[in-house]
């Protein structure tokens, strides 16, 4: 009896191996493989053209018929003044970016929360969020009139006010640079950033407050104990994460509201690759910037997320 | 007594701060849309000698009318609503499709296709290496380059896949009982139980390809037929205060022995509207979804 049982379900077992499944399920397989195909064209053969980056690119030949040159282009890139003052502005950008943005969409959380008329507490939530969704493009249009000497509003308010005398050329001083970056990236994104704060206000166990009440905690001390400390992991994970991102301090911003006077303050890395690399022809070294900024990374999110996960929190990957 | 008049001061003071603070938020951020609304809609020499804030002073129509006359801005109007309409549709649809068949538990392929999408949210072959595959694909000077790049992304993948995990099972089991193949479970399905993932998707879809400008930059510059919207504002903000850039000097060409004058200012301004408008004609919607969007995005499986 068991005998002609397994005899039976011996074909069986054998059919589902994996390429018998494969055919069973041909449907998802041909509802999913043509966008494999598709993914690595798009993602992975550039990961494969990283080899121009050893290689002295020359025009019109193909990627076999070039010139190894092995770490050159590297050792070029590091000997480069230009990559350090790279490096300098990117960071500092990121780093100015992710604080002033990070206070301001907590602050901002917390004032949206004290306000109990609904009607305005939407109507200033559905304000704050819309620069959000407006290109780069825009923006910097509208930062660079706000801003300019001839009738922006920055410089009448301020002369209005005497703060200063004279208008101030603000996108020409060097030094202003990273604070004009840091501050517009604040009024473009302090409402959306508030948006995960406002949801981890929402998520406190409302009994906290109440309980403080009862003890005569104010609103200020309620905010200062109960909220601020609810949100902390949030906060954490979040400040925790974007450290991933300190190579990648955006490019839009940087690129459309440079000019010649501050660009030794606003070359970030992929203006570097554009203006030192392919204006000039130099694909190879262009290559070996982008695998440098791709490399370091992969180790900065791989690690904060190391960092996440032994915080308790849970991690990217 | 005494008690309750500080609880009631300390109330009162937090209002008004709240209410001061947001107001003026309110004002900071509406007032530069505001202004250039103003100067768009305000005579382009009287804008030049200052004072317009919120309201035009002497109005005209001639920006808009001049500057929705150019071929050039017409062109780029249809190529992004046709690159943004086009990329909507295909990249949401592909992208559920695929998230479909990886939420299947049973999906052989499943793990593998998992991660080599997951993957590629960590790492970016980056601006040569993906100019030269572009190139040799024949996509360069070619409308598709706006398209077929980014059809599926591997962050809204997990979006739609976490949504469709959350779908209770039965519902799929008991049309396979009944001998529906994998396609009509997804069409028929699938496809209407997604609907509000989907018009989240869908709607950031939109706003990312109409707001971009730097694939029409590095990929079709040369051909003046391809251009967006978004990067003909881009090259008249690069021009910045001067008259210098093809359409500058077309415009000012056509203002000459006319009435009407025209400057780089009151150009920006206008072409800001022009491409402002539609996102604040979507707005509503996008928020309807986005928040409900942020929730979903955070659950992962």
């Amino acid at each position: 009896m068991k005998a002609s049982i397994s005899s039976v379900l011996e074909p069986a077992l054998k059919r589902n191996t994996f390429w018998q499944k494969l055919k069973q399920q041909k449907a998802l397989v041909f509802m999913s493989v043509p966008f494999l195909i598709h993914v690595i064209i798009f993602k992975y053969i550039p990961i494969w053209g990283w080899v121009l980056a050893f290689q002295e690119y020359w025009p019109g030949k193909s990627i076999f018929q070039q010139t190894w040159v092995g770490f050159d282009n590297f050792r070029m890139l590091f000997n480069d003044p230009v990559f350090y003052q790279v490096l300098r502005n990117t960071l500092a950008m990121s780093v100015i970016k992710l604080i002033l943005g990070t206070v301001s969409s907590i602050a901002l959380a917390l004032i949206i929360n004290e306000v109990r008329f609904i009607p305005f507490k939407r109507a200033a939530q559905t304000v704050s969020y819309l620069p959000h969704f407006i290109s780069w493009v825009v923006a910097a249009n509208l930062v660079r009139d706000a801003l300019s000497t001839d009738g922006g509003i920055v410089n009448d308010v301020l002369l209005n006010l005497n703060i200063i005398k004279e208008p101030i050329m603000f996108l020409g001083i060097p030094k202003m640079f990273w604070w004009i970056i840091g501050l517009s990236h604040v009024w473009k994104e302090v409402g959306w950033g508030a948006i995960i704060y406002l949801a981890a206000i929402a998520g406190i166990d409302p009994s906290l407050y109440e309980a403080s009440v009862i003890d005569g905690a104010g609103r200020l001390k309620q905010m200062w104990y109960i909220t601020l400390p609810s949100i902390r992991p949030t906060i954490s994970i979040l400040l925790i994460m974007n450290m991933g991102y300190l190579l990648s301090a955006g490019f839009e911003q940087q690129y459309l509201l440079q000019n010649g006077r501050v660009i030794d303050y606003a070359r970030v890395f992929t203006i570097y690759e554009l203006d030192y690399g392919i204006k000039m022809m130099r694909y190879s070294f262009a290559t070996a910037v982008g695998i440098f900024r791709s490399v370091v990374s992969l180790i900065l999110v791989f690690f904060t997320n190391q960092f996440a996960k032994r915080l308790g929190q849970e991690g990217l990957m | 007594m005494i008690k309750k008049t500080y609880v009631n001061w300390e109330n009162i003071i937090i209002d008004l701060f709240v209410y001061i603070i947001l107001i003026v938020l309110i004002i900071v951020t509406l007032y530069p849309f505001l202004n250039t609304l103003a100067i768009s809609f305000n005579d382009a020499l009287d804008s030049s000698k200052g004072g317009i804030h919120l309201w035009p002073r002497k109005f005209t129509l001639y920006n808009y009318r001049t500057l929705l006359a150019r071929k050039q801005i017409f062109q780029a109007s249809l190529t992004s609503v046709a690159r943004t309409v086009l990329s909507t549709f295909l990249c949401t649809f592909s992208t559920a499709m695929v998230a479909y068949t990886l939420s299947r538990k049973e999906f052989v392929l499943r793990k593998f296709i998992s991660f080599v999408y997951v993957l590629t949210m960590y790492i970016d072959g980056g601006l040569v290496p993906t100019y030269f595959l572009i190139r040799s694909l024949g996509l360069t000077n070619n409308f598709w380059v706006y398209v077929l790049p980014g059809l599926v992304s591997a962050f809204n993948l997990i979006v739609i896949r976490t949504y469709i995990n959350g779908l209770p099972d039965s519902l799929i089991e008991s049309a396979r009982v009944d001998g529906a193949g994998e396609f009509m479970i997804f069409f028929k399905i699938i496809l209407p139980l997604c609907k509000p993932v989907l018009a989240t998707i869908a709607l950031f879809v939109a706003v990312d390809n109409w707001n971009a400008w730097f694939d029409t930059f590095l990929y079709n510059s040369a051909n003046p037929q391809l251009s967006t919207l978004q990067y003909e504002l881009m090259k008249v903000l690069q021009s910045a205060n001067t008259m210098t850039g093809s359409l500058m000097q077309a415009l000012s060409q056509a203002a000459a022995g006319t009435a009407h004058t025209i400057t780089p200012r009151s150009i920006r301004a206008t072409m800001t509207i022009i491409v402002t408008v539609p996102i604040v004609i979507v707005y509503p919607f996008l928020q309807k979804y986005f928040v409900h969007g942020l929730t979903i995005g955070g659950v992962k499986e």
